[in-house]
């Protein structure tokens, strides 16, 4: 039983079919990447899995838990979604931190409003905040944003506010961490400090799926990589045969419109 | 021109106590529309952003016929309309009825700006606030008050306080009807009043508290606007 299974996703806008039939699986501890042209729907799969997107057929499973059936009405409940969200965490393209919070009440929020569900949320209320506001603050040191915890968004770099977005959704602990494009709104220096971070997750075995332009840093990370092509999965495989050794037409003519891009 | 200073010097004291009592009507017409546009506001600006299209385009035609035309003629029509046309006096005789029908009219104009003002603060916050607050497992109800709110107050300020400054100045429309505000007080002395007739400076000294009250007014908005610049 695969960690994450994906079977026959299918998605249009309108008359558009931008997921054909998407099928894949994956394993906890390990890195997929997913490259492509704009528009292949690299971005729509990610959404689907974060349920943000949903899916006009297929299902998506976690172990042995149906997380989504566009057959089975009962997985499509709003609050029933809410609770499986939380397997997977995503980073955004453009952060989308909470301007009005500082780094720190960023990567705490969501987790204080979760803990009040917990029972005794009331009796521990100290505590709990205490334990949750430690680990916030371990995530961002993690991050190399110790200096920064007090800062409000519009006082950090782009480079700054994508990693305290990273530590945001780690904070929720979730099973698969997606980035889609994560470095694609900064520029090249900031892009090696996002990047440098996951590295530094994928050193520590987190599971996480990656949609990138990064070519060279996709194939470094990853222990899989799709190449997504026109809604479908075009090649799929390890970063040594999709890169080095592809067999479809469409990956060679992208991968080398990709080379010759940048000499 | 010493002789007409010193009818004025004469005459002030009663004036500005006569002054004083319309501005105090011309206040209270503006805070209870305040009170009640303010929230109204809000309400029709929901109805406009409404996922059920009858009340979308009903709500959105209602805003478009009070925001075409002039506050005036609504005044004129709230206060008339009852009596004259219905033949049935709803508010009630004298300045408390007046009062009440130009309150109304006031808020009603004023919700409909205000809506279009909410809708705008509402809508312009982008999409991906919502999806982040989504996939961090927040429920709607706790991404509207912790993720929007602030956000949308913060964009809805300064438009919201434009309004205020010329709500100020457009309370005296409510003369039209008699209502004893300043702009009738300072009248009053042109036709005859208390002893004083002919007199129109009082009528140009009303300037001077609109002027004043608004110069109180834009400070305070002003400081709530800088409040607010701690994120953007």
């Amino acid at each position: 039983m695969a960690f994450l299974q994906v079977e026959n996703i299918r998605k249009s806008f309108g008359e558009t079919d931008v997921l054909k039939d998407i099928s894949f699986t994956m394993e906890q501890g390990e890195v997929l990447s997913m490259i492509g042209s704009s528009g292949s729907g690299k971005t729509t799969l990610l959404r689907c899995l974060n349920f943000l997107e949903k899916p006009d057929g297929g299902r998506i499973l976690m172990g042995d838990e149906v997380l989504f059936d566009a057959a089975d009405a009962r997985t499509l409940r709003e609050k029933e979604i809410r609770k499986k969200r939380l397997h997977f965490g995503l980073v955004f393209q453009n952060f989308n931190l909470f301007p009005q919070y500082t780094a720190l009440q960023n990567v705490m929020l969501a987790r204080e409003l979760l803990a009040r569900e917990q029972s005794d949320y009331k009796t521990n209320k100290q505590r709990i905040r205490q334990e949750i506001q430690e680990q916030a603050e371990g995530l961002l040191i993690q991050m190399g944003l110790k200096d920064k915890m007090l800062n409000y968004p519009h006082q950090l770099s782009g480079g700054q506010c994508q990693r305290v977005a990273i530590a945001r959704a780690l904070n929720l602990h979730p099973d698969i961490l997606c980035f889609d494009e994560p470095t694609s709104a900064l520029d090249p220096e900031l892009t090696g400090e996002v990047l440098k971070v996951i590295r530094e997750l994928a050193d520590k075995n987190t599971t996480m799926i990656i949609v990138t332009h990064e070519m060279g840093f996709a194939r470094d990370v990853a222990s899989k990589v799709i190449f997504m092509d026109d809604g479908n999965i075009c090649e799929m495989g390890t970063p040594q045969q999709v890169f080095e050794n592809p067999q479809q037409e469409r990956t060679k003519q992208f991968l080398n419109n990709y080379t010759s891009n940048n000499l | 021109m010493q002789e007409l200073l010193q009818q004025i010097a004469e005459q002030l004291p009663i004036v500005i106590r006569s002054l004083n009592e319309g501005f105090g009507q011309t206040l209270r017409l503006f805070f209870v529309t305040l009170a009640g546009a303010l929230p109204l506001g809000l309400v029709i600006s929901f109805g406009s952003m409404s996922r059920f299209k009858p009340l979308k385009w009903l709500t959105r035609m209602f805003v478009g016929i009070i925001r075409g035309t002039p506050l005036m003629i609504q005044l004129l029509i709230f206060f008339y309309f009852p009596g004259l046309v219905l033949k049935q006096n709803i508010w009630g005789s004298g300045e408390a009825g007046r009062f009440t029908a130009a309150a109304i009219a006031f808020i009603i104009n004023y919700a409909c700006y205000f809506s279009e003002i909410y809708r705008g603060g509402i809508q312009g916050i982008p999409v991906g606030q919502e999806e982040a607050g989504l996939v961090l497992g927040m429920t709607p109800g706790q991404i509207f008050f912790r993720v929007k709110l602030m956000q949308m107050i913060k964009r809805i300020v300064p438009p919201i306080s434009n309004e205020i400054i010329t709500l100020v100045k457009d309370t005296s429309l409510a003369r039209i009807i008699s209502l004893q505000e300043i702009i009738w007080a300072g009248q009053a002395f042109m036709k005859g009043s208390q002893g004083i007739s002919g007199a129109i400076w009082p009528l140009f000294f009303t300037g001077v508290y609109y002027l004043v009250w608004n110069g109180v007014l834009s400070f305070l908005l002003g400081r709530l606007e800088k409040k607010l610049d701690y994120f953007r």
